[in-house]
């Protein structure tokens, strides 16, 4: 069975195509790199996956995943820091899978909340407000729950952008914990040497796809000139796509 | 000598009892959900609604007379109209969104003022825009009681998605659909407590006993719940020493409640530990680490 299914499938904003016509499968348990330049679709097909932007064509298939077997890390979250909440509360919120509108937080979801800050080095910081926070413990808070959310599908959206190196290799390493634990995680992200290191699977998008495949195959430097060459701008006279794939007019 | 001023008009006379009653009632609905609106960043939207909501409590008015039921639902259905009017007006023309509300509560203003005064005196005018807290009679009373009862077991069920909602909105809606129906239940309370706020306090007033208890509490403290305490307890007792200063001088009810908050957000504005302008003027010296 596959975690991810794409068939066709074409993301976008105002009928403009920002994903086009992309098609594949992740496996289960895959730990799989999104590369491309700015404006290549990469927030896109994420957001895509986890559901908050519907295909403009084509279809993702979630592999029996419900949507809240499925993590997500925004690239800029809307996060009102300004609201007073502490970062244990904040973080108690990945457990809403478990608790709903109602359910309790009692002994043993403390403990596991304290246990997921700890895993993200911020013991001690429990009842700070997340407003007293800088950038790189915020983003270890967030990592604390997308941790706490236990989920089978994990999807991060340039997790590492202005984060320190020692910040950046702390949650790495917990990026690689959740591959152990056998679960699937999408990461997008710029650094090439991260991908190359560390990154089994790697997905080279310019709108639409470049290359998919095991990284050291796909990591070429032609890939990624194609890659870069691609056009941002939408043609706002662009005509309405003729590519139909047989299959997906099947499905 | 104090007795006969802070305690004796409570025990002398029986409106002063209700308006006590009817006021405390207020503050402990009223408050928590001005520290969300305030939270939110809709103060001045909740300002709107107050005034959004006139033609419909005047329909009621004309229909039933001074009946806050009655008055009650018309603001219900006037508020939820104007508000999802403007939503589609911005959402369909490209004006903003505040825009938009600001044009529709202004003829709803215009609209409700014109229909009270259709059958009303002017006296009607005056209780419907200021309130008149002391001519409460028991059945009043008891409405406002039951809304304030309403709107705190609701609030406590959308509590969590509510208070997520208001930190980060793309986050719950990745987890929960609860957020949407969160949202719609908090905008509905505004409402419920704005006419709730309308016999003590008025249309232009009732927002008053919601928005600035919750400023006065942003002084005094950075954690949520501790704020929703801070604003009920200082919602109360403006409430209490308003009625007291009305009673002792010709100030009207509604403006002296307001007046005695007004007075006591200042002192949070100067002397708050959170923020307050003396704090930051003398903040001690600064810390080892």
């Amino acid at each position: 069975m596959a975690a991810l299914h794409f068939h066709n499938l074409t993301l976008g904003y105002d009928r403009h195509p920002a994903v086009h016509h992309l098609s594949g499968e992740v496996a289960p348990g895959a730990l799989v790199a999104v590369i491309g330049p700015n404006g290549a679709g990469k927030s896109t097909l994420l957001r895509g996956i986890v559901g908050i932007l519907k295909p403009l064509d084509g279809t993702i298939h979630l592999g029996g995943l419900d949507a809240r077997d499925i993590a997500y890390l925004p690239q800029s979250a809307e996060i009102d820091r300004s609201f007073p909440i502490s970062v244990f509360d904040f973080v108690g919120t990945g457990l809403w899978r478990g608790t709903g509108l109602f359910g309790g937080i009692g002994k043993a979801a403390r403990d596991k909340i304290l246990q997921a800050i700890g895993a993200v080095g911020l013991s001690g910081f429990e009842n700070r407000p997340i407003g007293t926070l800088s950038g790189g413990q915020m983003q270890r808070v967030l990592f604390a729950r997308v941790l706490l959310q236990h989920a089978r599908l994990i999807v991060l959206d340039e997790p590492f952008n202005a984060i320190d190196g020692k910040t950046t290799a702390d949650l790495l390493a917990l990026v690689k914990r959740w591959h152990g634990e056998g679960r699937t995680v999408l990461a997008a992200l710029h650094d090439m040497e991260m991908v190359r290191n560390h990154f089994t699977e790697t997905l080279v998008l310019a709108r639409g796809p470049v290359a998919w495949g095991p990284t050291a195959e796909v990591l070429t430097p032609e890939n990624l000139l194609v890659a870069m060459r691609m056009c941002e701008a939408f043609d706002d006279r662009a005509a309405a796509c003729a590519a139909v794939e047989i299959g997906s007019r099947a499905a | 000598m104090l007795y006969d001023a802070l305690i004796g008009p409570f025990t002398d006379f029986e409106f002063m009892r209700r308006a006590l009653a009817a006021v405390i009632a207020l503050a402990l609905a009223g408050a928590p959900i001005g520290v969300f609106l305030m939270l939110r960043r809709m103060s001045l939207v909740g300002d709107a609604m107050a005034h959004a909501i006139l033609p419909g409590a005047a329909v009621g008015f004309l229909l039933s007379g001074l009946n806050l039921f009655a008055m009650t639902a018309g603001g219900l259905i006037a508020g939820f109209a104007v508000a999802i009017l403007a939503g589609v007006v911005a959402r369909s023309t490209g004006l903003k969104e505040d825009a938009s509300l600001a044009t529709f509560y202004l003829a709803s203003l215009a609209l409700g003022v014109t229909i009270v005064s259709i059958k009303g005196t002017n006296i009607d005018l005056l209780h419907v825009l200021f309130g008149n807290i002391l001519a409460m009679d028991d059945q009043t009373l008891l409405v406002v009681a039951f809304n304030a009862t309403v709107t705190l077991l609701v609030l406590a069920v959308i509590y969590r998605p509510l208070v997520i909602e208001s930190v980060d909105p793309l986050f719950l809606r990745t987890v929960s659909r609860a957020g949407g129906p969160a949202h719609l239940a908090f905008l509905a309370l505004v409402v419920i407590n704005l006419v709730n706020g309308f016999q003590a306090l008025g249309t232009l007033l009732a927002v008053g006993l919601m928005i600035l208890p919750a400023g006065i509490a942003r002084f005094w403290s950075r954690d949520l719940t501790a704020m929703i305490c801070i604003a009920v307890i200082a919602a109360a007792v403006s409430g209490y020493a308003g009625l007291v200063l009305s009673f002792q001088t010709r100030v009207p009810s509604g403006p002296a409640i307001i007046l005695v908050a007004t007075l006591l957000y200042i002192v949070s504005i100067l002397f708050g530990r959170v923020g307050g302008i003396v704090r930051q003027l003398f903040p001690g010296r600064h810390l080892e680490a």
